[in-house]
């Protein structure tokens, strides 16, 4: 701009063009960032998960360094909770902890602390007491985290509760096919397998309709919980007239379609669940191998998919049951890409349930 | 005790003898006088009813006290006391106590206690299965002889048919209805609230509304085989409720009963807290076996309760342990504390018009006396009514008083309720137990209920 | 709220290219010389005078960008968090000479959080400061080696640095609050 401008800033005249902000503030976090805890991604917005994404680009990068530490969260105690064993999760979020600074205390509950009349909500006060601030938990019943979180002052970070959430999941596959695919508006994501069972499926449910992709969910009319893909406006109501009724988004708006080869059609990215075995009733399907016929997501099937079609598997891989050897070692997959992103994603949720908004 | 009381200057509401008037109730050596204008002049006490309704006192046909056996989740004194306050003078309870109520002397021993606490009438119903394990047949002759009002293995179904089937042809020769728990266990299997999509949101295993169906069907199978009355405990479904209408058109002997909590709240109470924003609340506190159901089943039992398929509201009073309900869903137990809250959550319905207040006390009173013909006992003609003769059992209540749910001041030592917090409006105001003033607001010692 | 012009576009001008002189003549040459651009308005400042030197020295002088969120000293203990960029330092710093630049030091304490970070990034030869208006109070011990024009502020002023890329100009102004 030329010197002329000086005339029009000059003071007191009030024609001064304030077209910028003339406080600079310190940058502080959007405003709509007002999160305590992350319990699931089902009341996340397009923006939130966004911040999300742009805050673990800069965690990547940490990750980066020669020296992959910074001292950001240091003297904050994160203890990782965890009533189910995962070795991949736990491991994530320790690492996660540790490069941002915090101290971390890992807790192997097992049922049997349980059996001992250990009470969740005793065991969450214990830790507040000796100075916890975050509580990192897995547990395998769903709602676990939120009880944690009603009954504590603790930040509670959803690391997979029973069949509900896995919202870091759900966000570092949403990190991933992002840094392949960039927006994921109107992109087709298949999601196939045990939806009934899955946490991993309902976290991304929630997650990828809130970008904006579309989701169709497969898998075995047994294993398909009921409810989806049908009326999502539904009213919900209340206690007689005590209260309005309001609609709102019940499940995520997502398709079913119980065949995988029209399904998988068109498919920009597919996500294949592991099949849980130790958590399938006996019965609920027929036998593994007419779930491989009907369910894998082969190569044939890959060829009905866009070309250069996205593979993710949340893990650990039943090879040659959800997936075969050749597709989970192929370069469509990106289910190494998946654990190493864990971390920055998990290091920028961290970080900014962090910072102290109540 | 010839001590009598009047109840002065209320709307009295008898929907079993038709009647709707302003009017003084009389009562005098523990029965009903009379009804009419200025009888309270004379009377030893009087209780002043002036804008407020008066009608016979509620008879709640399904609760459990708990007591023998799990003492720290209500005893028969406070189970009583909170029967007193929520204005039911008569309770049946249910026998899954422990020991259960399978042999006379557990009969005797509730009857004995009741009878002690004095404050309201309890009427045992007695195990349909020799320890509720739904095996073999329990002694209903000597239950009957001990006065057991009913048979029941309720928390559980009588799942095997043909001792069902067996069930219902004793209890024909001693004139008792069999009271089920409809539930078909591998139907139900672990479900923890109704498979909807609540169920699917908060990922939860849930029972479908057929689990409760087919065995509906299934009791009113046999009923109408073996010709005996079957009762359909806490029915729940749309399904359930057009089984029974269309069971009673046939002319099957077959009664039903629901709960205040399913005439009121729908699953969604499980995972949303009224007036909230969108945060999930998984709230064991709703968690209640049948669970709490969609829109359209609570409609259908609305409906059904209006046209007579339905003929009795029962509280199904299911008090527990704070460690019981305060933990992750899946361990948390089964039940709702609703004895103190029923009338105010029934009184929900009647502003907007949903159900009228005659038909109401009705389902309190008249309706569930006649489904087990509890008036057939001896000493208790005329109960569920205000006729004279009748017991002096007889509830005043404000409709229009507001007050605010707190748990923590229940007289049930459940504070089990979803309710909590809640502002509702009617309220009871006095008990009257065997012409005895068994429960007052004022008197109750806590200001507010 | 009034503000007044302190450098126009042609004074930053000039006090780029004379930086860039300073920091040629101080290291003796463009020899291992990184220049590490502050978020956010760090950056193109570090553009501008590596391109001043690459105008008389003839020689490419790498750039780098720094992201300091992480570093404040604020977090948890404030509760403040903030929105945090990646960084990118393009080459290995171990042993070079690294001029750190930002538009304005103020308190001393983006600075020390700058240092923590480049230091974690490896252990260079030396770090020197650059920046474009020094508005003194320092809370830190902290000073610069380059300065564009010291400005005597009070804590109530602001002082604003706006580029062409970012901010649509090329000026540095005082905005002064008034008394309420």
């Amino acid at each position: 701009m030329s010197t002329s401008s000086r005339s029009s800033a000059a003071r007191g005249t009030g024609a001064a063009v304030q077209e910028r902000r003339t406080v600079r503030l310190p940058p502080a976090l959007p405003s709509f960032w007002r999160r305590r805890h992350l319990l699931d991604l089902d009341d996340f917005s397009a923006e939130e998960i966004g911040l999300v994404m742009e805050t673990a680009d800069a965690m990547k990068e940490v990750l980066g360094r020669q020296i992959a530490r910074v001292p950001t969260l240091r003297g904050t105690t994160i203890v990782t909770l965890f009533y189910e064993n995962s070795t991949r999760t736990r491991t994530s979020f320790e690492l996660a902890a540790r490069v941002l600074g915090a101290d971390v205390v890992s807790i192997a509950a097992s049922a049997s602390s349980v059996q001992k009349g250990e009470s969740l909500v005793d065991t969450v006060l214990t830790l507040q007491a000796v100075g916890a601030d975050m509580l990192v938990m897995r547990h395998r019943y769903s709602g676990a985290p939120y009880l944690a979180a009603r009954h504590s002052h603790l930040k509670v970070v959803n690391a997979g509760d029973g069949w509900h959430a896995h919202p870091t999941q759900a966000l570092l596959d949403l990190y991933t096919i992002r840094s392949h695919l960039g927006d994921l508006r109107d992109r087709k994501v298949v999601i196939v397998g045990d939806i009934t069972h899955s946490r991993v499926a309902r976290s991304n449910m929630w997650g990828l309709t809130a970008v904006g992709a579309r989701v169709v969910v497969c898998g075995p009319p047994t294993l398909m919980p009921v409810g989806l893909g049908g009326a999502n406006g539904q009213e919900r109501g209340d206690l007689a007239p005590t209260g309005p009724a309001r609609v709102s988004v019940c499940l995520p708006p997502v398709e079913v379609d119980l065949n995988l080869d029209r399904a998988i059609e068109g498919a920009d990215v597919v996500m294949a669940l592991r099949l849980q075995l130790e958590r399938q009733q006996t019965g609920l399907i027929p036998s593994i191998r007419e779930y491989v016929r009907l369910y894998q997501v082969t190569t044939e099937r890959l060829a009905r998919a866009k070309p250069g079609v996205l593979v993710l598997h949340p893990g650990p891989v039943n090879e040659g049951i959800e997936i075969p050897p050749e597709v989970a070692h192929g370069t469509r997959s990106l289910i190494e890409e998946q654990v190493t992103n864990g971390v920055a994603v998990r290091m920028a949720v961290l970080y900014l349930l962090a910072g102290g908004q109540t | 005790m010839n001590r009598s009381l009047a109840v002065r200057g209320g709307r009295v509401l008898d929907p079993g003898r038709g009647l709707d008037t302003i009017a003084d109730v009389l009562v005098e050596g523990g029965r009903i006088a009379a009804v009419g204008p200025d009888l309270a002049a004379g009377a030893d006490s009087v209780v002043e009813a002036e804008g407020l309704v008066v009608c016979p006192g509620f008879v709640d046909i399904h609760c459990h006290l708990r007591d023998p056996g799990f003492e720290h989740k209500e005893t028969i004194e406070t189970g009583t006391r909170a029967a007193a306050r929520g204005g039911f003078t008569t309770i049946c309870c249910m026998p899954n106590t422990e020991p259960p109520i399978d042999s006379r002397a557990t009969v005797e021993y509730v009857l004995r206690t009741a009878a002690a606490v004095g404050l309201v009438r309890v009427l045992p119903i007695g195990c349909v299965s020799r320890g509720r394990h739904g095996e073999t047949l329990a002694e209903l002759g000597d239950l009957a002889e001990a006065n057991a009002v009913a048979f029941s293995d309720d928390g559980s179904p009588v799942a095997d048919g043909a001792l069902m089937r067996r069930a219902l042809e004793y209890s024909q020769a001693l004139v008792l209805p069999v009271i089920d728990h409809c539930e078909q266990p591998s139907l139900a299997k672990e479900g923890v609230m109704h498979e909807g999509w609540v169920a699917t949101r908060l990922g939860l295993a849930g029972q479908p509304a057929a689990a409760e169906e087919a065995a509906v069907a299934r009791d009113i199978a046999l009923a109408e085989f073996t010709g005996s009355h079957v009762h359909i405990a806490h029915i729940s479904t749309r399904g359930s409720v057009d089984l029974v209408r269309a069971a009673k058109a046939r002319g099957v002997r077959v009664t039903a009963e629901v709960t205040p909590h399913h005439l009121t709240l729908t699953h969604e109470a499980v995972a949303f807290s009224p007036g909230d924003n969108e945060a999930l609340t998984y709230d064991t506190n709703a968690k209640v076996n049948p669970p709490l159901r969609t829109r359209e089943d609570v409609e259908a039992c609305l409906e059904g309760l209006l046209d007579g398929t339905i003929d009795a509201i029962a509280t199904d009073h299911a008090p527990h342990a704070i460690e019981d309900k305060e933990c992750e869903f899946d361990q948390a137990a089964f039940g709702i504390s609703n004895l103190e809250t029923a009338l105010g959550a029934l009184l929900t319905l009647v502003p907007g018009g949903r159900l009228d207040l005659p038909t109401l006390v009705a389902k309190l009173t008249a309706g569930p006396v006649t489904a087990l013909g509890l008036d057939r006992r001896p000493g208790l003609d005329g109960l569920g009514s205000l006729a004279p003769g009748a017991p002096a059992d007889v509830v005043v209540f404000d409709p229009q008083r507001e007050w605010v749910v707190e748990p923590e001041r229940f007289a049930s030592k459940g504070r089990n309720t979803p309710l909590a917090g809640r502002t509702l409006r009617g309220q009871v105001v006095a008990t009257v137990y065997g012409g005895r003033v068994v429960y007052t607001v004022e008197t109750a010692g806590i200001g507010t209920m | 709220m009034p503000e007044s012009v302190i450098l126009t576009q042609e004074d930053v001008r000039r006090a780029i290219v004379r930086i860039a002189h300073e920091v040629v003549e101080n290291n003796r040459g463009c020899r291992d010389l990184v220049f590490v651009g502050m978020q956010t308005r760090g950056v193109p400042l570090a553009r501008r005078l590596a391109a001043a030197v690459a105008d008389f020295e003839h020689e490419e002088v790498p750039v780098g960008t720094l992201d300091i969120g992480l570093y404040r000293d604020d977090v948890p203990a404030r509760g403040v968090t903030v929105e945090i960029k990646p960084s990118e330092i393009p080459t290995n710093i171990a042993d070079k000479r690294v001029v750190l630049v930002d538009d304005v030091l103020y308190t001393g304490r983006s600075i020390r959080a700058a240092l923590d970070a480049l230091i974690d990034y490896g252990r260079p030869e030396r770090i020197q400061l650059a920046v474009l208006v020094d508005r003194g109070h320092r809370e830190l011990p902290i000073r610069a080696d380059y300065v564009g024009k010291n400005i005597p502020t009070s804590p109530r002023d602001e002082v604003e640095v706006r580029f062409q890329e970012i901010d649509g100009s090329e000026e540095v102004v005082l905005i002064s609050r008034e008394e309420e």
